[in-house]
């Protein structure tokens, strides 16, 4: 992944029929990089996907594409092709045709046609099925002709619309790898929008989660799972306990009447703070080894680990373990310094009425 | 076996007013009065040839005034806000609310030597036009009575061509012209067959609007049959013998048309 940005959005604010959809995006999308936008539905990761894709035009901001403004430029004049959501593939012509359709337009020569568009489907899996009629394929299949058909035209940005949404669990995870591996073959830029977190964690070289028309936090998945900056996208990137506390100094915090060393630092003194906690990276002691203690109530089964909710000071807290304890027994609960992130309330305020809308997912 | 119970009234409907009519036709058509079988009448059919080709052209050249524009319209109406397009739609199909003959008069005082038309024209000092009683004013009546039946079956399929179909190509890098000719025509082929059966059908056989507006001089095939039945020169046995070429005729063009429509059969949405 190299650092010259492709694709640069400014201050990009858009409203349909009034109510404001995105609230001044900016985002640099670099080249050669596969970039997620993650968020609940109506966050606006799709409206910032069509305005990328010129089927958008944002009424105030500015696009810029390879450095030059590209605001008012039409779709089919970008060097940007785009994986709908539902494919939107043409169900009067078959699967080659499909895959063809941008070469023919650009009047390629028949024979560079066959070739490309045989080499294409080889890539995405479907060798053989040229001449199959695309009303008749499964979901993955039209999938994978939706991929090949953009492909095809060797954009310098691929455009993913929740592509692996239609798909059951096991053939979205073998196309996350696959994305993935085409994605590093060709060195397109590939810009994903979904709102399955593990997916943006699996694939993508930076994720963007956005909430409400803003845009929340932009790093690795390392930094997003880790570090989340609010307790927004602590929420919605994986399961976590957020709790509040008090740093009373550097590296010292308290919570859950408990008293805590952590690896935070540069808060003001006695701040008021927001605790957020993993629910892997909590240990289950015997009840006297704990800094904390709280009463099993409940136990599931999740396969790798079990899920547990253990009341403790009046909250209730999700442990995920391997060794399972019987509920209404009372444990222990202690916590590494390193697995205790720490977050400014102020930060937290403007996130508050956003993790309701995840709520109503 | 529900369903094909439910069938049953309509069986019997078509059976007696579909079937033994046609069958009475055919009967007709190969025999005399004394009921005896002579080919005499299908052979006279070939002295009304001229009427008959006329018949098919005005025909064919109203249906493709009407899909001239009747694709646009529909097209537009498709992309119209969704309360609009059924106001439009209802804009569209009201002249049929009107009694068919009326809207036929209508257009006879209009074109008439001393109609709207000219009256405008002599009052600004311009000299009368013949209007009436010209093949000119028999497609205009067509065209004006039959384009609703264009634009319906067009509206409904193009409505179905969705935007993400355009947006597709458009991503791909067709221009708006590409996207017309590549996607959006194709996949309304059968709008574009079922319209142009819709006005080829009742255009071909009409007598009242060549008789109102076409005068003696463009009396069409259906003018022909009428005559035969009601009129002075009654032969029901030659009119069946003319209805029965007629159908035979229509149903050529159809088998044409549909072999067109076979060819891109893929283009079928539903």
């Amino acid at each position: 992944m190299n650092q010259n940005p492709i694709v640069s959005l400014r201050n990009i604010q858009v409203a349909f029929d009034g109510e404001p959809i995105l609230k001044g995006i900016d985002l640099d999308i670099c080249d050669k990089e596969f970039v997620t936008l993650l968020g609940p539905s109506g966050c606006g990761k799709t409206t910032t996907l069509r305005i990328i894709g010129g089927f958008v035009t944002p009424d105030s901001g500015d696009l810029f594409f390879d450095g030059k403004k590209i605001n008012n430029l039409p779709p089919y004049k970008r060097n940007v092709n785009t994986v709908f959501q539902r494919y939107a593939l043409f169900p009067h012509m078959n699967v080659a045709d499909n895959v063809a359709f941008g070469l023919k337009i650009q009047k390629e020569s028949p024979t560079k046609i066959r070739t490309q568009v045989r080499d294409m489907l080889e890539l995405v899996g479907l060798k053989g099925f040229e001449h199959r009629r695309v009303t008749n394929l499964s979901g993955g299949q039209q999938q994978r002709v939706a991929i090949a058909r953009a492909l095809v035209n060797h954009p310098r940005v691929l455009l993913l619309d929740e592509p692996l949404g239609a798909l059951d669990l096991k053939l979205r995870k073998d196309m996350q790898l696959e994305l993935k591996k085409i994605q590093r073959e060709t060195g397109i830029t590939f810009v994903y929008v979904t709102h399955d977190q593990e997916e943006a964690l699996t694939m993508s070289d930076r994720v963007v989660v956005m909430n409400d028309g803003v845009i929340q936090q932009i790093g690795t998945p390392q930094d997003i799972y880790n570090e989340p900056v609010n307790a927004f996208v602590a929420d919605f990137i994986g399961e976590s306990n957020i709790v509040d506390g008090i740093m009373y100094e550097d590296y010292d915090v308290e919570f859950a009447g408990a008293e805590f060393v952590c690896v935070d630092k540069g808060f003001q003194r006695e701040e008021q703070v927001k605790v957020v906690i993993r629910p892997e990276d909590i240990e289950v002691v015997p009840v006297d080894d704990g800094k904390i203690s709280g009463v099993v109530e409940n136990v599931i089964f999740k396969g790798v680990h079990y899920e547990m909710q253990v009341n403790a000071c009046g909250q209730t807290w999700i442990i995920h373990s391997t060794r399972q304890k019987p509920v209404g027994s009372v444990i222990g609960m202690n916590i590494a310094p390193d697995n205790i992130h720490i977050m400014h309330r102020a930060q937290d305020a403007s996130a508050e009425p956003l993790g309701e809308e995840e709520v109503r997912l | 076996m529900k369903a094909r119970s439910a069938a049953f009234p309509y069986l019997i409907w078509m059976g007696l007013f579909i079937i033994i009519p046609l069958g009475l036709i055919a009967f007709y058509a190969f025999t005399d009065k004394n009921a005896a079988f002579t080919l005499e009448n299908i052979l006279s059919v070939g002295n009304y040839g001229g009427v008959l080709f006329k018949s098919i052209y005005l025909a064919a050249i109203s249906t493709v005034i009407c899909l001239i524009i009747g694709y646009p319209l529909a097209y537009a109406l498709s992309r119209l806000p969704e309360h609009m397009q059924n106001f439009c739609l209802m804009l569209v199909m009201l002249p049929m609310w009107i009694n068919f003959l009326l809207r036929t008069y209508a257009w006879m005082t209009i074109l008439e030597d001393n109609g709207l038309i000219n009256s405008l024209l002599v009052s600004l000092g311009l000299p009368k036009i013949n209007l009436i009683d010209t093949q000119g004013a028999v497609v205009l009546g067509m065209v004006y009575n039959y384009l609703p039946f264009m634009i319906t079956p067009l509206y409904s399929v193009l409505t179905k061509v969705g935007p993400s179909l355009t947006e597709a190509a458009q991503d791909l890098g067709a221009s708006p012209l590409h996207v017309f000719l590549r996607v959006i025509f194709p996949l309304s082929m059968p709008g574009v067959t079922s319209g142009v059966t819709m006005v080829f059908v009742p255009a071909v056989s009409t007598f009242i609007i060549s008789k109102m507006l076409g005068g003696s001089d463009n009396l069409l095939i259906g003018d022909i049959i009428d005559m035969k039945f009601l009129g002075n020169s009654y032969n029901p046995y030659l009119g069946s013998a003319i209805s029965l070429m007629l159908m035979v005729v229509v149903l050529i063009c159809m088998g044409l048309m549909n072999q067109f429509d076979d060819g891109d059969k893929e283009g079928m949405l539903v």
